[in-house]
C-alpha cells in the first residue's frame, strides 16, 4: 500500500538498509510513536484538557489515539506531522465519547460545538487528507494552564502532587503510588476522585486571573516543592535516602514553569533552588547508601550544570528585587554552592540569610536553621542559646541531631548523647538511622 | 456555574446595636456588589437550630420532632446562590462576603441535571410568551 503523501509520506531516511516487511514497518512506526508521546505527551494532553475540560475524557481519547496511531501507521507510514496526527484523532474520539455518554449536558454540548468547529477548520474532509499545519502550532502551549489545574488549592495537597506527576510528568498510576506507598489500585481510585474533584467544583482549565494569580501560584510552588522533598528526604522506600527520579521530575517541572513564567521571581527562586540542592545528588550517599552530611561531601562531584543554571535564574530572580522564601533559600543554597570547601563556607551570610528568611515566614524549622547557622559563623554556645529558645520541634529529629552536635562541640560528650538517643527515637529513615548511630558510637 | 454558598454558625450582634446595623450595611453593600456584577441568583438568612423542625416519612407515616435534623455544633445560617464563571470566581465572592471573617463558609457547585427546573429557563419561558 502507497502511503499517501498529504500526511503520510514515510519519513526521510527510509533508505534501502531499512527493512520493509510488517515486523520493521511496525517496529518503526511503534518507535516513533514512542519518541513522539514522550517528547509531546504533557502538551497532547493539556491540549485534551483544554479542549474537553475533563481530565478522563482527554486521557481516554489520547489512549484511543495511540491505539489507532500503531492500527494506521505501520501501514500508512508514520506521519509528517505525528503531534497533529494524534491530536486530531484523540479530539475525535473524545467528541465521540462525549457525544455518546454526555450528550444531554450543557457542557458537553458546548464542547461538542467547539470541538466540531475547531475539527473541520483543521481537517474538513476527514483524516489524512488535508494539509497539515504544524501541530504544536494549533495546540498551542497549555501546559501551565494543565500545571494550575493540577495544583489548585481546592484539591487537598497530596491529591496536586499526585495529578501533576501523573498529568504533567506522565508518571503511571502504579508509580504515582509508589511515591505515596500506595497500591496501584488505591492511587488509582485517589486520581480518579481528584479528577472529579475537578469537573464537579468548578475547577477550569486554563492560567488564573490576575485576581486569583498569588494564591493559585503560591499552590503550584508547594507541589513542586513538596514533590522535590518527597523525592529528596523521605524517599519512596525507607531505606534509599534519595528518590531521584522524583527529585528529577520536580526539576523539571520547575524549570518548565520558569520558561512559561519568566517574570515571576519566585517562580525562578524555586527552579535555582531545586536545581541547586539537586547539584548534590551523587553526593548525599556513599557507595555503601550511607548518608554524607554536606561537609564531608565531594564538591568535585556536584554537578556543575545544574549549579550554573541554579545561579543563572537566581540572578535573574534577583532582578525583579521582590525577595522571596524560594529566592532566599536558593541564595542559602548557591552560598554552599559556591563555596570551595566546607570549611570556606560564609556562614556569616548564611545565617543573615535565614534571619530574613525567618522575617518573611517565621517558623520552628527556619529558626532552627538559622541556630545552626549562627553556631557555625560564631560559636556553638550562640547556636546552643537559639535552640533553647525555639518551640514545637521536641518530635522533630533534625532538632535533636542539632543539639547533639553542638553539645558535642562544646565538649559535653553526656548531653550529646542524650540528644542523639531522642533523635534515633524519632528517626524512621534507615540511612538516617544508621548515620545517627554511627556518630552516637563515634562519641566513645 | 452556579454556586451555593453556604454560611454556617453566623454570629450576629443583637438587633438595634451598632455592631447589626454595622454588619448589615456590610451585607447589603455586598449583595449590590453582587447584583452590579450579575452574579446574584438568591439569598437568605435562616432561623437559627431552636426554629428548626425536622420531618421524617417512615413507611408512609409522618414523624415530626423538634430540633435539626442533625444533632452538631455547626448550623446553617443562611444562603447566597451566585452563577459565577468557575470556582476561582466563586471563591473570591465568598471570600468577600462580610460573614467570611466569622462564620465557616462552604462554596458548593449546584448539580447540572437535564431537565431540572431552572427560574432563569421559567423565566425566558415567561418572556418568550
Amino acid at each position: 500500500m502507497t502511503p499517501r503523501r498529504a500526511h503520510g509520506g514515510v519519513a526521510d531516511g527510509d533508505g534501502p538498509e531499512r527493512g520493509s516487511g510488517p515486523a520493521d514497518r511496525y517496529a518503526r512506526a511503534a518507535a516513533a510513536l514512542h519518541q513522539t508521546f514522550s517528547a509531546h505527551r504533557a502538551r497532547l494532553l493539556a491540549g485534551l484538557v483544554h479542549r474537553f475540560n475533563d481530565f478522563e475524557v482527554a486521557e481516554d481519547a489520547l489512549a484511543d489515539a495511540l491505539e489507532a496511531a500503531m492500527r494506521h501507521w505501520p501501514k500508512d507510514g508514520t506521519p509528517d506531522d505525528p503531534v497533529a496526527w494524534l491530536l486530531t484523532v484523540a479530539r475525535r474520539r473524545g467528541l465521540d465519547r462525549l457525544r455518546r455518554v454526555e450528550a444531554k449536558q450543557e457542557r458537553a454540548r458546548q464542547s461538542l460545538a467547539d470541538a466540531a468547529t475547531t475539527a473541520r477548520e483543521l481537517n474538513p474532509a476527514g483524516v489524512g487528507d488535508v494539509e497539515w499545519q504544524s501541530g504544536l502550532t494549533a495546540l498551542g502551549d497549555e501546559r501551565l494552564a494543565l500545571v494550575f489545574t493540577c495544583c489548585h488549592p481546592a484539591l487537598s495537597l497530596s491529591a496536586r502532587v499526585a495529578l501533576t506527576l501523573q498529568a504533567v510528568c506522565g508518571l503511571t498510576a502504579a508509580d504515582v503510588g509508589r511515591v505515596f506507598l500506595m497500591s496501584e489500585a488505591a492511587m488509582a481510585q485517589r486520581l480518579v476522585r481528584a479528577k472529579r474533584r475537578v469537573r464537579d467544583t468548578g475547577i477550569t482549565f486554563a492560567v488564573p486571573s490576575e485576581a486569583a494569580l498569588p494564591e493559585r501560584l503560591n499552590s503550584v510552588l508547594a507541589v513542586i516543592y513538596t514533590m522535590f522533598t518527597n523525592g529528596y528526604v523521605r524517599g519512596g522506600r525507607d531505606d534509599q535516602l534519595v528518590q531521584p527520579a522524583l527529585c528529577a521530575e520536580a526539576v523539571r517541572v520547575a524549570k518548565l514553569l520558569a520558561v512559561l513564567m519568566p517574570d515571576e521571581p519566585e517562580v525562578l527562586g524555586l527552579a535555582a533552588l531545586l536545581l541547586l540542592q539537586h547539584s548534590r545528588r551523587a553526593t548525599r550517599t556513599s557507595p555503601d547508601g550511607d548518608l554524607v552530611t554536606l561537609e564531608h561531601q565531594d564538591r568535585t562531584q556536584w554537578d556543575r550544570d545544574d549549579i550554573e543554571e541554579g545561579l543563572r535564574l537566581l540572578r535573574a530572580a534577583a532582578r525583579r528585587t521582590q525577595p522571596g522564601t524560594y529566592q532566599i533559600q536558593a541564595a542559602i543554597a548557591a552560598e554552599h554552592a559556591r563555596a570551595p570547601s566546607a570549611e570556606a563556607t560564609d556562614w556569616v551570610v548564611i545565617a543573615e540569610l535565614y534571619a530574613g528568611l525567618e522575617e518573611l515566614d517565621p517558623s520552628p524549622v527556619v529558626a532552627l536553621n538559622r541556630a545552626v547557622a549562627l553556631a557555625m559563623a560564631t560559636t556553638p554556645q550562640a547556636g546552643l542559646e537559639l535552640l533553647a529558645r525555639i518551640t514545637g520541634l521536641e518530635r522533630y529529629h533534625p532538632y535533636h541531631v542539632a543539639r547533639a552536635e553542638l553539645l558535642h562541640r562544646t565538649g559535653d560528650t553526656v548531653s550529646a548523647r542524650d540528644a542523639f538517643v531522642r533523635a534515633l527515637n524519632l528517626v524512621t529513615n534507615a540511612v538516617e538511622e544508621r548515620h545517627l548511630q554511627s556518630r552516637l558510637a563515634a562519641l566513645d | 456555574m452556579r454556586y451555593m454558598v453556604l454560611l454556617y454558625n453566623c454570629d450576629w450582634s443583637p438587633e438595634g446595636s451598632a455592631e447589626y446595623a454595622a454588619k448589615r450595611d456590610a451585607v447589603l453593600d455586598y449583595v449590590a456588589m453582587l447584583r452590579e456584577r450579575g452574579v446574584f441568583r438568591g439569598a437568605d438568612p435562616l432561623q437559627g437550630a431552636h426554629a428548626a423542625t425536622t420531618v421524617r416519612v417512615r413507611d408512609g407515616e409522618r414523624l415530626v420532632t423538634d430540633g435539626p435534623f442533625a444533632e452538631s455544633h455547626e448550623w446553617l445560617a443562611g444562603y447566597f446562590l451566585l452563577e459565577c464563571r468557575d470556582l476561582d470566581e466563586a471563591l473570591e465572592l465568598a471570600a468577600a462576603c462580610p460573614m467570611a471573617s466569622d462564620a465557616g463558609v462552604e462554596v458548593r457547585p449546584v448539580r447540572a441535571v437535564p431537565g431540572w427546573y431552572d427560574p432563569a429557563d421559567r423565566l425566558r419561558e415567561v418572556l418568550a410568551e
